[in-house]
This record gives structure tokens, C-alpha cells and sequence, in this order.
């Protein structure tokens, strides 16, 4: 187990440095490949009207000047042993894993993504709790009662919430529950840490909509997957046993059923810690997503290239620990 | 299903189908079962008249081509046809006690302990994710008040007794930790778990290979001389039925085309079907290729049932009937004592192929 | 799955819908409380809505985006100007008053305005005595200079305006974190504690103006310079300072400078006790918590968003509490002179204009006014001018057979095909587009839409000129507002062969012409500000003669102000409320 995670670590960090300089390339070539030069990216950081001096300094301070390799390799140096940056005064210690300096906040991307990680997080877990109990018990319920007034109803339900944007959805829970109705208050993220009822309460608006929209896409693979399961060779043999049906169910069915949802839960989960960028748009939290789509509006490429690899990490360190998890769910798993 | 036909039983008393008809006597009787299953495609008619009986202490082997409905009759006698998609009728009587009426709860308690089943394919039939003991111990519990401890002892013994060696160790193994053989003794030890009075095999030693096949049929025979159960025992293979039972009954599309003692069946078979699975037997005298008089087609669709005798268009002296196997159904009847055949065909005639054209090429 | 705009669409409609709801109970509780007469539409844009001398409160300011920077030297937009006034005391500042009189510099660290000397050349300007920061330290020239000379260094100081290193006669000077002794810095002498001299290398004489408009001249000194990250905490010289640091893209806190003395400084009333900044907010949110007066100010003053638009429109009670301002932009069409270098047939198109579309592509009266002159109404001077080639008259289609004309005169009798430009995520400058690809389309003029990020649009597309000739261009959709408030501020950098840059070029229309730029030079020359004005009208007219640009709309913005907003009204030098004047009630 243990040779299995370090393997799994290290394949891992590989992953991260592939897919680091591939956004590196992106962020670089492909405006390049569209004709944007040098000075151009440079002309985005300046005011109005720069002068081409004006552009050369940016250039200078930005690393714009030096070729990309070179450029790259400082930011993977600057992960393994640190780096520091001039803010024209003195320098700032920027200790490893440092993940660069935004140069529009002036700030170490590292700090900025601890800032914001926690909010992200809360939402990202509110949100994954409320549509795993719901998702799981509507589809498993609509399995049960297939072809049923219920389960057509919850189907419907599902299909709505997996096709409804959830800028959309985010956008109108808000105008009409906060500002219209006046049932909850506006979203202002407290820390859970200084105030938690603050917290939830403020995050409730939120957590139901990312859910929803999970809840929905979770509902229907429950079902599907209990659909399967309960046609399995294993639930007929527990039948014949004589168990009553509610353990057949619960024991032999909905355990084998949620097993695959691990998987796709490790992937949703890491992906949502890495920036759940419309929910927080709609909402205006302050978290990763949000983040990240500063940094791609601002071509602010160490902010990108820093929530890209902390996304990375955690759908890495999610995947993870849904493998162990499997390894404890599922003992072929383990034996093999 | 309005035809009211007579059907009868193996020991030729006929039954009747009606209502409120006195429990019989034999430990086991089924009578014209009906299980059909209403699909987009039209109604799969699996099983359509079923009757025979069994006594404690007997084996019955039922044959058929796969698709003949033999694992649908087990599952029915089980009650584990989903109501909801499968439609039962007739009766199916164990010991003194209806079952097709019965409640799901009354048979839900039956199950597993005076009637239970060993599947064909043991590592799809066994939960990948618990313990061959923890499954023996929860079929073991369910009719049974006592504690785990107890339960996990009787886990071992069980699995002792199939010949499984060190039982206390691989009581705690996994299904796919366990070989193919191993596993059908497992699935074994967790069906005779309560002791049941009836037990149905279907296919045991299909998935296994020649030798672990054979050990697993040789458990089977002891097993039963020891609890003194009665066994359905399903198979398309006539040379497992030869080894193993008493009497035979061989389906066809839903239907018994003959059931006769095992020396009947295989020294005086009046059935062409019969004949066809006796000619594509594989013996062990005999090279593989050599095989004999393979069945032409392939079995009837469920759904449109040739009219007449179902076999009709596969068979070598449909035409010798002046027509009569394609418009008129065959009924079971008995030709000798305990040996009942549905066809058309004059019995002289059947002897007399059977022993002229048949026999000899086996 | 539906299309990004139809989403889009049914979105704006359900925001709208909730507005709708959300007024019936918002809308009233503020008639009551106040005391002040019942304000009327539009009363901000030319007086004092609420008007309050009244101490107290919290002023909660927010917005969709951040500001370019907080650091008063690094800032460029208008509202980010308008703002550090909050914290920051500049030599010289607009006059805090509604109306016209709002354009004009007023002394702020000065006794008073600068004094021009040698042509123009050099300006003095002397310092109020006793002047404090927030650390209780005094105010002195040489932080002045410091400040100024902060603003050579591009790398660090990327934001801001760029005129000091432009005008002053300070060599190759690169700013003080290349070279650490400020005495090499010769573009500013400070005589002593309380004189600033500054050293240009030609005459300016708007130099005040210039001083005034930025936050470039608020004073640093040089031990708390923290370079880039000078801005987190900028040291305040002005009635506010910051309560901790700010943080970019989230927000920060301004509470009292108890070392600020109300009694040097006539323009900032300083009325709350605390202002809190959210930024990061989504921009529709940023309305409704408007309309329901949890937030008293948007900062980036340029009005609220189509669903809200539309919502106060309709309803008489929300639009008593808004506001229709001049925003200082003016929307017009530069024409490429490279690429379409004839002038007959930059005429064609001009002629061809449907100005009708184009004005209501802008969304009517509210949006704007048809514009005559280049320069808007808030310019200091202009003169409205007379329609050339085109009509500001009502329902004006365009003429096709005076396009047809100038096509002829042009050799292109047939007419001919080239690209306009727009951005693509701004609707408005869509419809402008698609106005002019039919109505100049019927006087044979074939136009080619593209539409480009509004991110990318001004550096990289229309404000490259590589780009713009590589891709033929011939025209786009632009808007410009001026630097401070005369024809200089607006129309030098749009109009001036000088102006030109390889990025982010504001000159799109690449006019380069030896009588404008002749012009230009001499302008400069003149004392008087009346004989200025008389020439930067005539250079207005000049580059409509020359058919560089197609006017179309000076924008108007719908500012709200929620009821318990006091003290509010428009300023023309910031083209938006002036915040440093802003009270709260209730
Ligand atoms: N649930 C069901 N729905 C419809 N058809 C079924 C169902 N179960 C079995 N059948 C059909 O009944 C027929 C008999 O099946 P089965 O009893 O499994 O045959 P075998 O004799 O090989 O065991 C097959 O044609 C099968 O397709
Ligand atoms: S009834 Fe006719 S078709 Fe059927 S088995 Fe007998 S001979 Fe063949
Ligand atoms: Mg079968």
C-alpha cells in the first residue's frame, strides 16, 4: 500500500510538471500563434498610450524578454528551492514551494491561493455533502421504484439540473431568494473559523446551487448504477439466501452501486477545490475559481499557472485517496 | 391460457389445475407452471405447463438445449421471479405448502433454509466485496438466532465438510482469492448452510473444468446422502445427469418433452429431442470430432412458439405425421410406466428408430 | 444545450424580473427619513442631491472588478483618481463643486496653483506649511520629487500616467529604484522643504491641469516606499488611511486620519467615519445591493447594468434616485488613414453613416446625445461645432448619394471592401458595427465585421497598428475620455502623429497629419487658455474635415444613488460622483 501511494506521489508530480508546462505553452504560444507579440502582453500591464520605453520596462520586470524555456525553468526552480522578487525597493523572500509573484497584486501567487483556498473549500465540501445525501438517496430511491410517478419526477428534476448553467441557476436563487424574497441574506463569505453560523448562513445560497446541480447528475448515476447492481448474479444469491429485501438493498446492493461514484466523486471534488469558477462568479466569493479567472483576464500568468497546479494537486491528491478508499471499499482492488 | 389441458405427473397421475386441488403428497410437486414475462417484443412464454414432483432423497435431472427455461423454473420455485415483470401461475407445492400464492414474505423464509440453490457461475454469484465466511455466516444468521461467534463456527465446518482445506484460515478470503472449484464448494457450503430439504443446482459445474467438475458432482452425491435432500439438478449436459440422478425430465421451449428414470431415458429414449441430445453428447470413448448427429436450427423464439410441436422445425419425422406436428400439440403422455413422451409419432414407430437408426450411431 | 447568449438573455430577463419584485418593498422606506425635499431624476448631474455637513456612518463603496492599483502614483482610471482623494493630498486637486466649475484645479498641497516661468518651461509651486501624514510625520517637497521620480520606473509603476518622464527635462533618468540617489533626478528641484520646482524640457502650459488630474504628485516618503507593494498600504496624507492593508481583489477599509487637518484642505468633506471597499463583486450584484442601499456607491462610476438600466427606467421611484451625467466618453468610429489613406473616401463612409442606429445602439436619450465635435460636452471650452458629412438631426439615416459622390471624387466609383473591428463582448459596439455594415453597404461600401475581446481590443487589435494593417483594417467602434478636462487632455493623444505607439495606441485612426501636429506644437506655446481652446477647436474640426473620425455618441451614464447616499452630486473633472464629498444618513 505504502510502495503504492509513493508510486502514485511521484507519478503524480510528473503529471503536475506536464501539465504546468503545458499551460505554460498555452498561455505563451498560442497567443503567439495569434499574432500577439511581446508587446502586446507588455501593452496589458501598462496604462494608457505606452510609450515603447514604457513597454520595454514591463518586459524587463515581467521576464517577457527571455525565451520561454529559460522562463519555465525559473518557475519550476522556484517551486524546488524558492525564489524571491523585487519590488523595486527590496526584495520578497518567496520561501519553496513558491509558486511565483502576481504582478497585478503584488503579492506571492502561494499567499493568494492560501487566502482563498478556505473559501473555495467550504463550498466545494457544503456543497458535495448536501448532493451526495441527496443525490445518492433520490437515485437510489428511483431505482427502487423505477417507471414510478417518483422516479419520473426526480428524472425530470435531474435532467433540469444538469442542463441548467449553474451561472444561471446562481444568478436567479440570488435575485429572487436574496434580493427579491429577502429569505436569506446576501452572500459575504465569514470565515467558519471567526463566526460559523455567519458562515453558513452565508453560504447556504451557494452550496444549494453547486448541489443542485450535482445532486442531479449524482441522482441519475445512482440510479443507473443501482439499476445494475440490483441485476447482479451476487443480489440474486442474497435473495435466495432468504435476507429480507432492505438489507439485499442496503448491504449487498447500494454498497457495490456507490462503489464506481467514488471515482467520479474524487474527480468532481478535486476539480471543484481547484475553482468552482461560475459558482463563485455568480456569487461573488472570493475563491479559487475566481482566481484563476482574474488571472486569465489580467494575463496574469503566475496566478494562472499557480491555481492550475494547486488544482492539479488536489485532483491528484483526491484521486488518491479515492484509490485507497477503493483499496478499502473493494478488497479485489487490495489484492491486486 | 385457457387451454385446459390434463397435465400430468412423473408417476403418471394426472393432475388437475383446478383451484383448492388436495395437497399432494410428494415432498416436491409442481403443477403447469406458467412463468411468462411481458417485454416490448411481446410475451416470452420461459416457461408454459410445467409439471413434475420429486421426492426427499431423489434427484431430478432437468436437460434442455440453454434457453429452454430451466433456470427461469428454478427461479420461480425459489420465488425469485421480480413480480412486477414475470407472470406466475400455476402451483408449486413443498411439503404441504403452496408457494406461487404464498406471500413474498412466507416465501422469503423458506428460502435458504428448507429449499436452496447453488448458481452456475459461483465468482459472479458471490459478493466481490465480503468474506466467503461473512456470507455463509449471514445466510447462516438470517434463519438462524444465534451469534456470530457460533455462526463463524458453523462457517468452518461447512466449509470443511465441501472439502475445503484449512477452513478456519480461508474463512476469511475474499471470493476472488478463492480458485473456480473452491468457490463452487464455498457457494455449496453457504446453500446447505441451513440444512435445506430441497436444493436446486443450476449448471454446478458448468464454468469449471473436467476434474474439478467431477469433484464437485461426487460433493453433490455425498452431500445429499448424508442430509438426505431432494435435487433438482439443471444441466444441458446428459452425461452429469447420468452420473447423478434418478430421474430425467427434458425440456423444450418452456415444456417437458419427456421425463423418464435415468436408465429409460438413456436405453429406451422415445423422444426425438432426446435423441438429438444424446447424439451430441460428448463421450469420453469418443473423439470430439467424431460427435454425433449435432440438433439442425436452433431452439424456437419465446415469443412465437411454432404452433404445433415445438420441435416441428427441427425435426427429422415432423413429416411423418400427415401434418399433424405442425397444427397439433403434443400432449405428455405415458408410453410405460413412469415414462411419459409428447409426440406425435406412433410409439412402434419410435422404438423401432431408435433402435434401427439411433442407436447404432451412438 | 442552449447558446452563451441565449443563456445570457434569460438571465439579464430573470435579474430583471427580480428587480422588479424587489422594488416594492425596497423602494419606499427611504421617502420618509432625511428630511431633504424629494429628489428629482437626474437632480446629481447639476447639483447637490442631499446635501449634508453631517459627521458619521459607514460608506460602503463596491465594485465588479479592482482598480488598476491603489497606490495614488499608479493608478490611471478616473475613479481610481477620484478615490485616492480619500487618502491622498496632491499639489494640486479638482474643485470640489457640482457642476462646470468642478473642472477647475484648485491648490490642494499647494498655497496655490502652480507659477509658470521661462515660457512655460518651468512651474513653481509652494507647499502648505505643517502638512501631516497618517504617522503624524510632516509633508515635504522632496517627497514630492521622490513620488514623481517613482513614476519613471514602467516596471514597477506600470499603471499609471506616463506625462512626467514625457514633459520633464531629467535626461535618461530611470526612476529611484535603479539609481538610489534622488539628486540625479533633475526633472525637480526642491529649493527647500516647502517649494517644488518643476523642469520641463518644452513649454506646457497646462501643467496645473496635469497635476491636477493624477495622484501622481501625492507625496511618499522615500523610507516608506515599499515599491510594488506600495500600494497594499499607501502612507495617507489625506482624511482617511487604510485600516490594515488592502487587498487587491477583495476589498479593504478606510477609517479617519485623525493628523489630517480639515482646516487646509476646502475640497474633501470627509463625512463617514469608515468606508468599506468590496471589490470582486458580480456586477449585477453590485446593482441590486444598490437598489437595496447595502451598497451606497459603484465605484467604477460608469453606471449600472443593462437589467438594472431598464429597471429604474420603468419605475418613477427608482429613477428619481438616478442620475443621467455626461461620463465624459465620447463613442465614435476612428477610420484607418493607412489603410483607407484617401480622404474622399473616408468621406464616403462618414456620408454613409446611419447616425440614427448608431445612436440608438447606445440605447437612445439615455444613453447619449448625437455628437457634433470630437470633444465632449465636459471639455473645458468646446465648442459644439457643426455637423460635417453627417446630421445630428433626428431620424438621420445617412445620404447614400453624397457617399456615391465622395466614391467617385475617391476613383472608387463602385465602392470598396475593408474590416471593421469591434468588441465582440460589448452589444452596443455590435450594433454600431452592424448599423454601418448596412447603411454603408447601400452606398457599395462592403464592410467585413470582427469582433475581438474587450481585454485584448485596445492593446492588441484595434490599439496595434502592426495588427491593424496586417488584418486591413479600416475602421472599429472606440471610445475615449479625456485626462483631465480640456481640448488638450482629450484631443492630443487621439490626434497627434506623436501619439502614435506600437501598443495600445490611442491614435487608432493613425492620423498623422503636418498641419494637426503643427498645431500641436505651437499650441503649447500659448499663456492664454482662450486662444488654446480657440485652436484645439479648430484641430477638432480638422480631423472631422479629414473624415479620421466618425463621430456618434458622448455617453451618457445611469448613476444611482440610493436614498441614504447624502451629499451626492456629479463631478465633471471625474465624470462620476465625487467621493471624497460623499456623506451617509441613516
Ligand atoms: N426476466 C426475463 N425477461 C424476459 N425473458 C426472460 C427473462 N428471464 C429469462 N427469459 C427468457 O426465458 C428463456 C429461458 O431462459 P432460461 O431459463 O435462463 O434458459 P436456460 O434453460 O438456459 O436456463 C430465455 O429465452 C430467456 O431469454
Ligand atoms: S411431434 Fe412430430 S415434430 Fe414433434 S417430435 Fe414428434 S415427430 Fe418430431
Ligand atoms: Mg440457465
Amino acid at each position: 500500500m505504502i510502495a503504492f501511494i509513493v508510486r502514485r506521489l511521484l507519478s503524480a508530480v510528473v503529471l503536475m510538471f506536464i501539465i504546468t508546462a503545458v499551460t505554460f505553452g498555452i498561455f505563451f504560444l498560442v497567443p503567439k500563434a495569434a499574432g500577439v507579440s511581446e508587446d502586446d502582453l507588455a501593452a496589458r500591464f501598462a496604462g494608457k498610450s505606452p510609450t515603447p520605453e514604457a513597454l520595454a520596462q514591463v518586459k524587463e520586470r515581467l521576464s517577457l524578454d527571455e525565451p520561454l524555456p529559460v522562463q519555465y525553468g525559473r518557475f519550476v526552480k522556484a517551486i524546488v528551492a524558492g525564489d524571491s522578487y523585487d519590488t523595486g525597493v527590496s526584495e520578497v523572500e518567496c520561501s519553496a514551494p513558491c509558486l511565483g509573484y502576481s504582478f497585478r497584486t503584488s503579492t506571492p501567487v502561494l499567499d493568494e491561493i492560501l487566502d482563498r483556498a478556505p473559501v473555495t473549500l467550504s463550498l466545494a465540501v457544503g456543497a458535495a455533502v448536501i448532493w451526495v445525501i441527496v443525490g445518492v438517496s433520490i437515485g437510489v430511491l428511483s431505482a427502487l421504484r423505477r417507471g414510478s410517478l417518483f422516479d419520473r419526477a426526480a428524472m425530470a428534476v435531474a435532467l433540469a439540473g444538469v442542463s441548467l448553467p449553474v451561472f444561471f441557476t446562481g444568478l436567479l436563487s440570488l435575485a429572487f431568494i436574496v434580493h427579491a424574497w429577502g429569505l436569506l441574506p446576501s452572500v459575504d463569505y465569514k470565515p467558519l473559523t471567526q463566526d460559523p453560523a455567519a458562515w453558513a448562513s452565508s453560504l447556504i445560497l451557494p452550496w444549494i446551487t453547486l448541489a443542485f446541480l450535482y445532486a442531479a447528475m449524482y441522482a441519475r448515476l445512482t440510479r443507473a448504477g443501482m439499476l445494475e447492481t440490483m441485476n447482479e448474479d451476487y443480489i440474486r444469491t442474497a435473495r435466495a439466501k432468504g435476507l429480507p429485501e432492505r438489507t439485499v438493498v442496503t448491504k449487498h446492493g447500494l454498497r457495490a452501486a456507490l462503489t464506481p461514484l467514488l471515482t467520479i466523486f474524487g474527480l468532481d471534488f478535486g476539480l471543484l477545490v481547484g475553482g468552482a469558477v461560475l459558482t463563485e462568479r455568480a456569487f461573488s466569493l472570493k475563491g479559487l475559481g475566481q482566481l484563476s479567472l482574474d488571472g486569465v483576464i489580467q494575463s496574469d500568468l503566475p496566478v494562472v499557472l499557480g491555481v492550475v497546479l494547486f488544482a492539479a494537486l488536489f485532483v491528484v491528491l483526491a484521486n488518491l485517496v479515492v484509490d485507497v478508499l477503493y483499496g478499502v471499499v473493494d478488497p479485489r482492488v487490495r489484492h491486486s | 391460457m385457457g387451454d385446459k389441458r390434463p397435465a400430468e405427473t412423473l408417476d403418471g397421475t394426472p393432475v388437475t389445475m383446478a383451484e383448492g386441488s388436495p395437497p399432494p403428497t410428494a415432498f416436491l410437486e409442481v403443477r403447469d407452471l406458467r412463468i411468462h414475462f411481458p417485454t416490448d417484443d411481446g410475451l416470452v412464454k420461459s416457461v408454459d405447463g410445467l409439471s413434475f414432483r420429486l421426492e426427499r432423497g431423489r434427484t431430478l435431472g432437468i436437460v434442455g438445449e440453454s434457453g429452454s427455461g430451466k433456470s427461469v423454473t428454478s427461479l420461480g420455485i425459489l420465488g425469485l421471479h421480480n413480480r412486477r415483470n414475470a407472470k406466475v401461475s400455476g402451483e408449486i407445492w413443498l411439503d404441504g405448502q403452496e408457494l406461487v400464492g404464498a406471500s413474498p414474505e412466507e416465501v422469503r423464509r423458506l428460502r435458504g433454509r428448507r429449499m436452496a440453490m447453488i448458481f452456475q457461475d459461483p465468482l459472479s454469484s458471490m459478493h466481490p466485496f465480503y468474506t466467503v465466511g461473512d456470507q455463509i455466516i449471514e445466510a447462516y444468521r438470517v434463519h438462524n438466532d444465534v451469534s456470530k461467534k457460533v455462526a463463524r463456527k458453523h462457517a468452518v465446518d461447512m466449509l470443511g465438510r465441501v472439502g475445503i482445506p484449512k477452513p478456519e484460515r480461508r474463512v476469511d478470503d475474499y471470493p476472488h482469492q478463492f480458485s473456480g472449484g473452491m468457490r463452487q464448494r464455498a457457494m455449496i457450503a453457504m446453500a446447505l448452510s441451513c440444512d435445506p430439504e430441497l436444493l436446486i443446482a443450476d449448471e454446478p459445474t458448468t464454468a469449471l473444468d473436467v476434474t474439478v467438475q467431477a469433484q464437485i458432482l461426487d460433493l453433490i452425491r455425498d452431500l445429499q446422502e448424508e442430509f438426505n435432500s431432494a435435487i433438482i439438478m439443471i444441466t444441458h449436459d446428459l452425461g452429469v445427469v447420468a452420473e447423478l440422478s434418478d430421474d430425467i425430465l427434458v425440456m423444450y421451449a418452456g415444456r417437458s418433452v419427456e421425463q423418464a428414470s435415468v436408465q429409460d431415458a438413456f436405453h429406451r429414449p422415445l423422444h426425438p429431442y432426446t435423441w438429438g441430445l444424446l447424439g451430441s453428447m460428448p463421450r469420453l470413448d469418443r473423439e470430439r470430432s467424431e460427435r454425433l448427429l449435432p440438433i439442425k436450427g436452433t431452439p424456437p423464439s419465446l415469443i412465437n412458439v411454432p404452433a404445433g410441436c415445438a420441435f416441428s422445425p427441427r425435426c427429422a419425422y415432423a413429416e411423418l405425421n400427415e401434418g399433424r406436428s405442425e397444427t397439433e400439440r403434443p400432449e405428455l403422455a405415458e408410453v410405460e410406466p413412469g415414462h411419459r413422451v409428447a409426440c406425435h409419432l406412433p410409439l412402434e414407430r419410435r422404438r423401432q428408430i431408435w433402435e434401427t437408426e439411433i442407436l447404432p450411431k451412438l | 444545450m442552449k447558446s452563451p447568449k441565449v443563456w445570457t438573455a434569460m438571465t439579464a430577463g430573470a435579474v430583471v424580473l427580480s428587480l422588479g419584485l424587489s422594488a416594492c418593498g425596497g423602494g419606499d422606506d427611504g421617502d420618509g427619513e432625511g428630511g431633504s425635499a424629494a429628489t428629482k431624476f437626474d437632480a446629481g448631474s447639476n447639483g447637490i442631491v442631499n446635501p449634508s455637513d453631517k459627521k458619521g456612518g459607514v460608506l460602503r463603496m463596491g465594485m465588479s472588478d479592482d482598480f488598476d492599483s491603489t497606490d495614488p502614483g499608479d493608478t490611471y482610471y478616473a475613479f481610481g483618481n477620484n478615490f485616492v482623494r480619500l487618502y491622498s493630498r496632491t499639489l494640486m486637486t479638482y474643485t470640489s463643486k457640482p457642476g462646470a466649475d468642478s473642472n477647475k484645479p484648485s491648490p490642494d498641497l499647494a498655497e496655490a496653483a502652480g507659477v509658470p516661468s521661462d515660457g512655460n518651461k518651468t512651474w513653481t509651486f509652494k507647499l502648505k506649511k505643517g502638512l501631516k501624514y497618517e504617522d503624524g510625520s510632516e509633508i515635504k517637497a522632496e517627497h514630492i520629487k521622490y513620488a514623481v521620480a517613482r513614476t519613471y520606473d514602467r516596471g514597477v509603476l506600470s499603471h499609471g500616467p506616463a506625462y512626467f518622464p514625457q514633459l520633464l527635462d531629467a535626461g535618461d533618468y530611470k526612476g529611484p529604484y535603479k539609481n538610489k540617489n534622488l539628486d540625479d533626478f533633475k526633472g525637480i528641484e526642491t529649493p527647500d522643504d516647502y517649494t517644488v520646482v518643476f523642469k520641463l524640457k518644452d513649454p506646457f502650459p497646462e501643467f496645473n491641469e496635469l497635476v491636477t488630474f493624477s495622484g501622481q504628485t501625492a507625496p511618499v516618503p522615500p523610507d516608506k516606499d515599499k515599491g510594488a507593494q506600495y500600494r497594499l498600504h499607501p502612507l495617507s496624507s489625506g482624511p482617511y488611511k487604510w485600516e490594515g492593508d488592502y487587498q487587491p481583489k477583495k476589498g479593504g477599509v478606510l477609517v479617519r486620519n485623525e493628523n489630517w487637518d480639515a482646516s487646509t484642505d476646502p475640497n474633501r468633506k470627509a463625512l463617514p467615519d469608515r468606508i468599506e471597499i468590496t471589490a470582486g463583486l458580480e456586477a449585477n450584484e453590485v446593482d441590486n445591493r444598490l437598489l437595496n442601499g447595502q451598497l451606497h456607491v459603484d465605484l467604477p462610476g460608469s453606471g449600472v447594468q443593462d437589467a438594472a438600466r431598464q429597471k429604474i427606467l420603468t419605475d418613477p421611484k427608482l429613477k428619481a434616485n438616478a442620475d443621467n451625467p455626461y461620463a465624459g466618453f465620447h463613442w465614435y468610429v476612428p477610420i484607418s488613414t493607412v489603410n483607407i489613406p484617401n480622404v474622399e473616401c473616408r468621406k464616403a463612409i462618414v456620408y454613409a453613416a446611419d447616425r440614427d442606429a448608431m445612436w440608438r445602439a447606445y440605447g437612445g436619450d439615455v444613453g447619449g446625445e448625437r455628437s457634433t465635435s470630437i470633444q465632449p460636452p465636459i471639455i473645458a471650452g468646446r465648442q459644439k461645432g457643426t455637423d460635417l458629412y453627417t446630421s445630428t438631426a433626428a431620424g438621420y439615416k445617412g445620404d447614400v448619394n453624397k457617399a456615391k459622390e465622395a466614391l467617385q471624387a475617391c476613383g472608387q466609383p463602385n465602392g470598396f471592401s475593408t474590416t471593421m473591428v469591434y468588441r465582440s463582448d460589448r452589444p452596443k459596439e455590435k450594433a454600431v458595427a452592424e448599423a454601418l455594415e448596412q447603411s454603408l453597404g447601400k452606398a457599395g461600401i462592403k464592410l467585413t465585421l470582427k469582433g475581438y475581446p474587450a481585454g485584448t481590443y485596445t492593446a492588441e487589435q484595434f490599439g496595434s497598428p502592426s495588427f491593424v494593417k496586417k488584418e486591413k483594417i479600416g475602421l472599429g467602434t472606440y471610445g475615449w475620455a479625456a485626462d483631465w478636462p480640456t481640448g488638450y487632455g482629450y484631443l492630443q493623444a487621439i490626434s497627434d502623429g506623436k501619439a502614435i505607439v506600437p501598443a495600445g495606441n490611442s491614435n487608432p485612426s493613425e492620423l498623422d497629419d503636418p498641419e494637426i501636429n503643427k498645431m500641436w506644437n505651437d499650441v503649447v506655446k500659448l499663456d492664454d487658455a482662450a486662444q488654446r481652446e480657440a485652436i484645439y477647436n479648430q484641430i477638432d474640426q480638422k480631423i472631422r474635415e479629414k473624415a479620421a473620425i466618425l463621430p456618434n455618441v458622448y455617453a451618457k451614464s445611469l448613476l444611482y444613488r440610493p436614498q441614504t447616499l447624502a451629499n451626492v452630486y456629479f463631478h465633471a473633472g471625474f465624470g462620476m460622483y465625487d467621493y471624497a464629498n460623499l456623506g451617509v444618513t441613516g
